[in-house]
């Protein structure tokens, strides 16, 4: 299989079959909810999910902006053919209807039909040591998109204000991103590193604990506080709103605490292509 | 409760319709996002008629994936979309075409809900992203307009339903909105938990 080939059958895949480890949290949280309609809520998302995989259909009609976090060794030969095989696999894709035509032009409104644009599909790279390269496929959906949040806290409010902000965007999101969400957030950097390595956070499989205790323990904290505040499955309330939160820290500058927070929604759709030096590409979820 | 309606048959039984009864809709229904609500208005503003009867259908908030197979459309993805963008425009939707049942999710509202209770509407909401599912119930695209000027996503088209749904009355109508309902209700517990943070140790 041909690089292009493997984008465009990883995206299929990302858009048609959730991941095994967010299908296990949303079938944990339909075990723990005992409120009735959120629990009729997580029942139609199970189905839906379980439909999606046997029809090969796409999980949810948002099938969002085409995001790509390519971490990329230095010796990798191909990189030239990584932009071009990203671009034409997306417009291949909607082309195959496996996705929505889903970018428009910000002023008009004008929608091309390809998901292709300026700056779109957004591809963010990562350039580490190495002759592989690792795409990793994130369709974003605009519901959930709508409800990220930056807050240049100062250094003094300390973590008892990352915790509020994030608690306070949960409630103002309410059912909007479509909860039971998972959080990703960027303490640390810069305004824009923060909710970069926000959107990177949510790569991590649900379930996966940072690699620090300290950033680990205050995940589970986060998560902890987050399903108190009562949203529930598609707001109608109950123990469930939030699977998982993810943290991803860069060090900041003395006078700034940014906090990126990244809302997903609970159609976590992921899937990833590896590449070796070869040219040899496997498509894996 | 759990109703079974056809529409538009059974439109004069929604006035009956209490918050948290449940819903399966069979008949038409008509998608519109922020674009179509934007031009529904601004050809009501040029005096045009629109090519259907928006008073005789489902109002659904959706951009649905399509695929053109055989000269016809097939309905492959078809979940609501976040109804709150709409706010800006469903008062003056309800009032000039006569709508009286919206769907989509997230909740929507006081501006819409007090559209509704005058004519005795609802807003009903269906599982966010459980869009394969809700494509199984649209068993044929009856038409598409404006699918040049808006594209795919934004266009209006029209659905045959048969048993869409569970659909979960969200705003009913006396106007009872589960969606104001449950905000105060976040924002004790919201209150509560950040007085838990300010008692911890760090």
């Amino acid at each position: 299989m041909d690089i292009e080939k493997s984008i465009l059958e990883a995206i299929r895949l990302a858009e048609t079959t959730i991941p095994e480890d967010v299908y296990k949290h949303l079938k944990m949280a339909y075990s723990m909810e005992e409120n009735e309609i959120s629990k009729s809520q997580l029942q139609s998302i199970l189905d839906n999910v379980e439909y999606a995989r046997e029809k090969q259909l796409p999980i949810c009609q948002d099938t969002g902006t085409q995001t790509f976090f390519v971490d990329v060794g230095y010796d990798f030969p191909f990189k030239k053919e990584l932009v071009n095989s990203i671009v034409n696999a997306v417009s291949k894709a909607t082309q195959n209807y496996y996705i929505r035509p889903n970018a428009v032009d910000p002023f008009s409104g004008k929608n091309p039909g390809n998901n292709v644009g300026r700056f779109i599909p957004y591809i963010n790279w990562f350039l580490r040591d190495g002759n592989d390269a690792t795409i990793n496929v994130l369709p974003k959906g605009g519901g959930s998109e709508n409800a990220s949040a930056l807050a240049m806290l100062k250094p003094g409010e300390g973590i008892k204000g990352i915790k509020k902000f994030v608690i306070d965007q949960l409630v103002r999101a309410g059912a909007n991103p479509c909860p039971p969400t998972i959080i990703g957030l960027g303490i640390g950097g810069g305004s824009d590193l923060s909710l970069i390595i926000a959107k990177r956070a949510l790569l991590r499989p649900l379930g996966q604990r940072h690699e620090e205790k300290r950033i680990a323990d205050l995940e589970l904290e986060l998560l902890d506080l987050a399903n108190k505040t009562g949203v529930g499955t598609m707001g109608w309330g109950g123990k469930v709103s939030v699977l998982d939160v993810h943290i991803e820290y860069a060090y900041r500058h003395p006078a700034s605490l940014p906090v990126g927070m990244v809302i997903q929604c609970w159609a976590d759709r992921r899937s990833k292509v590896h590449i070796d030096s070869k040219g040899n590409v496997e498509v894996v979820q | 409760m759990i109703y079974n309606l056809k529409i538009p048959d059974d439109l004069d039984k929604i006035s009956g319709l209490r918050m948290g009864d449940v819903l399966y809709i069979t008949g038409k229904v008509f998608t519109a996002r922020d674009e179509a609500h934007q031009l529904m208005l601004e050809l009501h503003e040029k005096g045009e008629k629109l090519p259907f009867d928006p008073s005789k259908m489902v109002l659904y908030h959706c951009g649905p994936v399509v695929k053109r197979e055989n000269n016809e459309w097939k309905v492959l993805a078809a979940g609501p979309t976040t109804s709150s963008r709409m706010d800006l425009f469903e008062k003056e939707v309800i009032e000039i075409y006569g709508v009286r049942i919206i769907v989509g999710k997230g909740g929507m509202g006081d501006r819409t809900s007090e559209a509704l209770k005058k004519v005795k509407g609802i807003y009903a909401t269906y599982t966010g992203g459980a869009g394969a599912l809700a494509a199984k119930s649209f068993k044929k695209v009856l038409s598409v307009y404006y699918l040049e000027e808006l594209g795919s996503p934004e266009a209006i088209w029209i659905f045959e339903a048969e048993n869409f749904g569970p659909l979960i009355v969200s705003i009913d109508p006396d106007g009872k909105n589960w969606n104001k309902l449950s905000r105060d209700e976040m924002e004790k517990r919201k209150k509560e938990i950040f007085e838990l943070i300010d008692h911890e140790g760090n």
